[in-house]
């Protein structure tokens, strides 16, 4: 049984200019000690995702619908209280800014203590003497003074730092991580995700990774699912799907991220247009109107993600159906 | 020799911050620009790059006027801007434009495109009334705006739209030289895309060089010529582009490079990455001697303490500059 397991998950907010459907309808699974990587441009529901798995969606505007299961439990169908019980115990979550998801008025050491009182029924003492250690694991010097430090007196980095010690304190089976790396610097962010490799590697702990830099999924992530408007267009390993890409969003997004070593004589390539207005989505599938190979049928029906025909990857387009391409693809998986 | 179109020399800008003495002097100094020194040639795009903080941004504004600088040279075609008068700037304001980060914020919302675009035409006399409405189509037409929506107001375009409007409005004054503040962080990939696209083609169209502020360094490679890199209010390397990403001098240069995550799962596995130990220090407090020196992993490589009592120079050899004790 998968760890975790997303059955047609969506997430609605009614708003003054309608129904804005963020989410609409996604599933996957992951196994333990896993890395998914949930990428997508901004507005493609994938913080969103990671929010409602944690049932942090505010109601009203927000309406839930689908199924997780957790570790066996459905937590979805979880009472608040209840869910209280996970969040940052078998679950947590780091997000994106490091800056606004601390207490400014807090000690680091009050803000980590916290959860291991609450969840694991430690003393204070000892819940102390553990956040030193979980501060010294993600490469703080000093651990014991941070502890008596406000979040305003660490560096961007080091607060990135104090979020990752604080999501793995209670030794989550799950992180799921916000663009972890988004505000930093390029030579930080390259210690960070280290840093998150290594305590996956010594917890086994699964991660979603989301986030919109194609550059570090390929590098952390074993699958890769891309969003596009609120749904999964494409899933797969990550070795086969940036080496082959299905979906003609997945194409059109690797081509047009910038490269260290790609022609600089030639264009960049883009994706014309610009994605659709959640509130106003055309019938069909969402991204026709910016599709190179559209078809009459896109405009009218909308795709489901199906399994493409080799192992362990979909894809949400129906014109990628090629055979001679499936058997390609599971040539090059073999070794 | 023909005269660079923009030459500065020396340039720094410190902010006074905390307690003030008796006298209402500041007793500490921000040293966001700490003398920088570099030519742009007309037509060229040079590439400014460096991580937060590093004053790449600050440095802009005050080749621009928008900080007055604290000491140091900023000429252009051979006249200085950094002692002009407001009245005095006028007419380098046509030639030099910039392009902000935040498409968001650097329009008008009250504005329509129409107005936004009209005002740097009229503020310089470029044409009449009738004259300059057919400007301004024709500007929208440039940056790949559809003209008929010239009466709408910024809040009805997406982020890249926005983006194009502010190109549009640099354009307008027929600049030689356009600052651009990291005018595609802000973007989804995609769109980014287009908007490099589109900067690349309008320097051809229109001749135009660019300075160009940015911590993408795949996006620099697609559009300057050269590159200069900053870290801690300092030019650590400069160089033309082909150079700094094949031929890296500074170890600076060479662990930022390191650094940026390639699209290419089988690339980004089995590379050699430099990681860089610490934080960039703070410009309150920069340490002694080289700036980079607490974070350097080639520091050891040179004989006696140089790197943590002497700054070193920036100096020429050849097509590149380089401040660093290794040679």
């Amino acid at each position: 049984m998968p760890l975790l397991s997303v059955k047609n998950l969506a997430v609605r907010f009614e708003t003054h200019h309608g129904t804005v459907r963020a989410v609409d309808g996604i599933s996957f699974d992951m196994e333990e000690g896993e890395t998914l990587g949930l990428v997508g441009e901004s507005g493609s529901g994938k913080s969103v995702t990671n929010l409602a798995l944690l049932g942090l969606i505010p109601s009203p505007p927000g309406v839930m619908t689908g199924q997780v299961h957790f570790d066996g439990q459905e937590i979805s169908a979880l009472s608040e209280p209840e869910l209280r019980k996970v969040r940052g115990n078998r679950i947590s979550m780091i997000f994106q800014d490091p800056m606004t998801s601390l207490n400014p008025l807090l000690t680091i050491g009050r803000q980590m203590t916290e959860v291991l009182e609450l969840h694991k029924g430690k003393s204070h003492s000892e819940a102390l003497r553990l956040a030193a250690v979980g501060l010294g694991e993600v490469g703080l010097s000093e651990p014991e003074s941070r502890l008596a430090q406000y979040p305003h007196e660490l560096s961007g980095g080091m607060r990135q730092r104090v979020m990752i010690a604080m999501g793995l304190l209670c030794e989550p089976r799950l992180l799921l991580a916000d663009e972890p790396t988004t505000a930093l610097d390029v030579t930080i962010q390259a210690q960070i995700l280290e840093l998150m490799a290594e305590v996956q590697r010594r917890h086994g702990t699964a991660i979603i990774l989301v986030t919109h830099d194609l550059g570090v999924v390929a590098g952390t992530a074993d699958r890769v699912a891309v969003m596009y408007a609120g749904r999964i267009v494409e899933e797969g390993p990550t070795h086969q799907l940036f080496k082959n890409p299905h979906h003609p969003y997945t194409q059109g997004l690797l081509s047009s991220v910038p490269r260290l070593d790609s022609d600089t004589s030639q264009k960049m390539s883009s994706i014309p247009g610009t994605p659709p207005d959640l509130a106003e989505m055309p019938p069909g599938c969402a991204f026709a109107p910016r599709c190179p190979n559209v078809q009459v049928e896109c405009k009218s029906e909308r795709p489901e993600l199906l399994a493409s025909g080799v192992p362990g990857r979909s894809n949400a387009c129906p014109l990628y159906a090629s055979p001679d391409s499936a058997e390609a693809d599971s040539a090059e998986a073999r070794p | 020799m023909t005269r660079p179109l923009l030459e500065v020399q020396n340039l720094t800008k410190h902010f006074p911050v905390g307690p003030r003495t008796f006298l209402g002097n500041a007793q500490q100094h921000l040293r966001a620009v700490d003398g920088v020194s570099f030519n742009i040639e007309r037509g060229v795009s040079l590439g400014l790059v460096g991580e937060s903080g590093c004053g790449k941004s600050t440095c802009a504004r005050t080749i621009v006027g928008l900080h007055p600088a604290t000491s140091g040279s900023v000429r252009y075609e051979g006249v200085e801007l950094t002692t002009l008068s407001r009245r005095g700037w006028l007419p380098y304001r046509r030639k030099i434009q910039m392009i902000f980060q935040d498409p968001y914020a650097s329009l008008d919302p009250r504005q329509t495109v129409a107005q936004i675009l009209d005002e740097p035409l009229a503020l310089f006399g470029l044409g009449r009334r009738r004259e300059r409405r057919l400007r301004v189509l024709a500007l929208l037409e440039a940056v790949g705006l559809n003209p008929r929506h010239v009466q709408r107001y910024p809040h009805e375009f997406s982020g890249g739209q926005r983006q194009r409007i502010g190109i549009a409005r640099a354009l307008a004054s027929e600049p030689d030289l356009i600052v651009c503040d990291e005018p595609v962080s802000a973007l989804d990939v995609s769109i980014q895309a287009q908007i490099v696209n589109l900067l690349a083609e309008l320097r051809e169209r229109f001749d135009l060089a660019y300075l160009f502020i940015a911590h993408d360094l795949a996006v620099v490679r697609h559009l300057c010529d050269r590159i200069a890199v900053m870290y801690l209010g300092r030019l650590v390397e400069e160089a033309p582009r082909e150079e700094i990403f094949k031929n890296p001098s500074h170890p600076y240069t060479k662990a930022l490079l390191s650094a940026v995550p390639y699209p290419d799962p089988e690339i980004e596995r089995t590379r050699e990455r430099i990681v860089l130990r610490g934080d960039v220090p703070s410009p309150l407090n920069p340490p002694s001697g080289c700036p980079f020196h607490p974070r350097c992993h080639q520091a050891h490589e040179v004989s006696g303490d140089r790197c943590s009592h002497q700054v070193p120079e920036l100096l020429q050899k050849g097509d590149r500059s380089l401040a660093c004790h290794l040679d």
